[in-house]
């Protein structure tokens, strides 16, 4: 096994990783930095975020106003000293953003231009046309390479993490074109993977996100936070679940379902506003928990359209014209007609809504910390709990910069300060069993389970039993089912058994780590008896504050599904309230 | 539901066991809206996992699939399976790259090459973020916005004539990098990133054949930004000549 010793290391190397790398080359050019990633940088899912980021810089705008924004768009969920830390760090990120070359769409004037999105009573989302957290993604890592400090892993799969005496010392990972086993030597990791949407079938989420530094930290000990709470995107376009970003919305697309009605005004989201005239903060503008419920009782209503790919509703932007089309939708428009055959200057687009977000993640405090003491999380992979039960769009790329940057100053403290003696023949101990984990999988032969297999059936039970509306009998049955395939993911044999970038052996690590983390979403929601945000039973209709206020942390046990605990909520100034996105709200 | 039938032949090449890579076949009916990567996809579950490629995002955006199909650089996941209906498609690696295994090929050069022409905001001064935003006009950004849409697919490396015949040349996607970098208003850099660029395995080599902008997925026109770079790098190299060095 080869050995790695550096000060600080990251695994990811996506919009988060990037962020929390560069401040840390910034601000302590001194320490070691190692970057590892499965993939290239500029492979990771931050590239396919679209609509924008979200930052206060207008005169009409208010932190205020941005906090209650996104604490009523986490239906209360979320911790109210993270949300005000976030909504004031927000805009020095973005204009950082800027001076490292972000393309942002300007004013005339030349000032950055912001766009509305849901959810937001301002425009305050910053976007660079509708490939927002594609440049962000390459700005941050064009401007890494400045570094030298930064060392970079691209194609290393992290397997664990090492732990001794309570203190996260590292991890290992397989050289992807080796197959080399490496232990990695940290005084801290700072973890920063990612979702793992593709635990169900129908996903904006890319090939890799697989929620492997989640499942990573979980096992490791550290409980996951708020897993039930999945986001379903309302404008997937239908065979493939390529996003469509709100941002069509915030340029005043609208949806409508069979008859041509927009139906969101009969879900609390009307009056119906004018066509070409975005009122914020009501009808399309609505959050996407709403839409997406929305869509659902459309079909029970009979209201959607049958498809070969299933029931669908139409996003229209005709009503926009082709130059406003192709100046702040473009690859929208080239989505549509690649991968939908439909040009969205003539026609509507038929869409659904597709599993989008976690907002649940590495239980993780406002500081990135997690309860392992040298362990740290940003980005998807996190719960800092800034997003609740549902995250309003555009949140999410600010989030990654924000708490990035507080990752890595709060990682450089812990380890300037850390005293604690490093065991090394403790490391190495564990570090064996980790290489003899996969070589046992590598190995293993008279398996007669298949990883699509597997995979197929956890994504379908998901999708049928914790889906936008869940009930106590849907979700035991999917509680069920994932405990049967993790029995049965131990009969997986690999026919692949060689060493250079085999991506068998990697998709059946991906897959324990989506059925790991697919039993803290159904076991999450199973014991969730209310409706909040993105978490809505059909058997427990209204929002519970006296038993649910409060967070879901799971915790790993081994071969059984895990223990359910709860965490206190963080309210400061802003009591649990009514959520009014109708057109009357104030 | 109407279906496709094709025929991939997709190069195979395991550096543990072959010698020499070779060509293997697998017959798949296609939903008629597949693109090459749903076909590879299934292969790959259903028929031959030991198939090794690199793909994520499925929408031609993170740049990780670029192949040759029937021998042009194309993405995958935005070809679509009708455009080689009832007949065989053949899948290899990216041109002009050692492959690593299958279709996989080794990146090392060109991510080199992109660190070698300062692909970063240069400035004399930082800006202090309390000083809010560099104003840039709609007209300032349209001068190098085309040039940030490069997804480092490699697919014009791989359609590069010169690429193919000497490999020091630092090439299409990189050397676009380095104008973008120039041509932006916020940056300040053109001449630090003058030696990589005006060097002659740098814009010079580059003989206008235009194959790089042809194949782009993204149309980001390469061939057009290395034009300009030529311009650029006379006028200083002018500059330095007389004494003006420095943008």
């Amino acid at each position: 096994m080869q050995q790695i010793k550096t000060d600080i290391a990251i695994v990811g190397a996506g919009g988060a990783g990037l962020r929390t790398a560069i401040a840390i080359a910034e601000s302590h050019p001194d320490l070691k930095v190692a970057l590892i990633s499965k993939v290239y940088p500029m492979r990771s899912h931050t590239c396919a975020a679209e609509g924008g980021a979200a930052g206060v810089i207008k005169p009409d705008d208010s932190l205020d106003l941005h906090f209650n924004d996104t604490v009523g768009g986490g239906d209360w969920l979320s911790d109210q000293d993270v949300v005000e830390y976030f909504v004031n760090e927000a805009p020095k990120e973005l204009l950082q953003l800027d001076h490292w070359g972000c393309p942002w769409s300007r004013e005339s004037d030349g000032s950055v231009a912001v766009r509305p999105f849901g959810g937001m009573k301002i425009k305050r989302t910053w976007f660079a046309a509708d490939k927002s957290g594609f440049h962000i993604l390459h700005t941050l890592f064009q401007t890494s390479l400045k570094y030298p400090s930064i060392e970079r892993f691209d194609e290393f799969f992290t397997i664990d993490l090492t732990v001794t005496d309570g203190h996260c010392r590292g991890f290992v990972a397989m050289e992807m074109k080796s197959g080399q086993m490496y232990r990695f030597d940290a005084k801290a990791v700072i973890l920063a993977t990612g979702g793992a949407g593709r635990m169900f079938p129908f996903s904006t989420n890319g090939a890799i996100k697989t929620g492997d530094g989640t499942a990573m930290a979980y096992r490791a000990g550290v409980p996951t936070k708020d897993m039930e709470f999945v986001q379903y995107h309302p404008t997937g376009l239908l065979s493939t679940g390529i996003l469509l970003t709100e941002g069509c919305r915030g340029e005043g697309g609208v949806l409508r379902n069979k008859d041509g009605y927009r139906y969101l005004q009969d879900y609390g989201m009307g009056p119906e506003t004018p066509l070409g005239e975005t009122v914020l903060k009501t009808m399309e503008l609505g959050p996407r928990d709403r839409l997406s419920q929305a869509f659902w009782h459309e079909q029970q209503k009979g209201n959607t359209i049958p498809t070969r790919w299933g029931d669908s509703v139409h996003l229209d932007m005709t009503h926009l014209g082709e130059k406003h089309i192709d100046e702040r939708l473009p690859l929208v428009r080239d989505l549509s007609i690649t991968y939908a055959g439909v040009d969205p200057v003539k026609s509507p687009v038929p869409i659904r809504p597709v599993v989008h977000y976690m907002m649940g993640g590495i239980h993780t405090n406002i500081d990135a910390e997690t309860t392992m003491p040298g362990l740290y999380a940003v980005g998807e992979t996190a719960c800092a709990s800034l997003n609740g039960a549902n995250r309003l769009g555009s949140n999410s790329l600010t989030e990654l910069l924000v708490f990035g940057k507080r990752a890595a100053a709060n990682a450089i403290a812990y380890v300037r300060g850390d005293q604690s003696a490093f065991d090394y023949s403790g490391v190495q101990k564990q570090a064996d069993k980790i290489e003899s984990k996969v070589r046992e999988l590598l190995q293993r032969s008279g398996g007669t389970e298949s990883i699509a297999g597997i995979r197929k059936e956890m994504a379908d039970s998901l999708e049928n039993g914790a889906g936008i509306y869940r009930t106590e009998e849907t979700l035991q049955q999917t509680c069920d089912k994932l405990s049967e395939l993790r029995r049965r993911y131990l009969g997986i044999e690999l026919n692949d058994k060689s060493n250079v970038f085999n991506t068998d052996l990697y998709q059946a690590l991906e897959l324990g780590n989506l059925l790991e983390l697919a039993q803290t979403v159904a076991e999450g929601a199973l014991a969730r008896r209310e409706s909040r945000g993105s978490h809505q039973r059909l058997d427990h209709v209204a929002r519970d504050d006296d038993k649910f206020l409060k967070h879901t942390l799971a915790y790993y046990q081994g071969d059984e599904a895990p223990r359910i605990d709860y965490h206190d909520v963080v309210i400061t100034r802003s009591p649990p309230g009514v959520r009014d996105y109708s057109g009357e709200a104030k | 539901m109407s279906e496709i039938q094709i025929t991939l032949e997709i190069l195979r090449y395991d550096p543990e066991k072959d010698q020499e890579p070779h060509f293997q076949t697998y017959p798949v009916t296609c939903q008629d809206d597949w693109m090459v990567l749903d076909a590879m996809n299934h292969v790959k579950d259903h028929v031959d996992t030991t198939l090794s490629y690199r793909w994520s995002c499925h929408m031609a955006v993170c740049g990780s699939c670029g192949v040759m199909i029937d021998g042009a650089p194309k993405l995958a996941c935005k070809a679509p399976v009708r455009d080689y209906a009832d007949r065989t498609a053949r899948i290899e690696p990216l041109a002009n790259f050692p492959i690593e295994r299958d279709l996989v090929v080794v990146m090392d050069d060109f991510m080199d090459k992109l660190k070698r022409v300062k692909p970063y905001i240069i400035r004399k001064e930082e800006k202090s973020i309390e000083d809010g935003e560099h104003r840039q006009s709609p007209a300032e950004l349209k001068k190098f916005k085309q040039f940030t849409m490069c997804i480092n697919c490699l697919c014009c490396y791989a359609a590069c004539p010169q690429y193919a015949l000497i490999p020091e040349f630092i090439g299409p996607a990189a050397l676009t990098m380095a104008h973008r970098y120039n041509q932006d208003s916020r940056d300040q850099g053109q001449a630090d990133r003058q030696d990589e660029v005006a060097k002659p395995e740098g814009a010079w080599d580059c003989s206008f054949a235009g194959e790089c902008s042809e194949v782009c997925p993204k149309h980001v026109d390469p061939a057009g930004a290395l034009q300009q770079l030529k311009i650029a790098t006379t006028v200083q190299w002018y500059k330095g000549l007389i004494g003006m060095g420095g943008k």
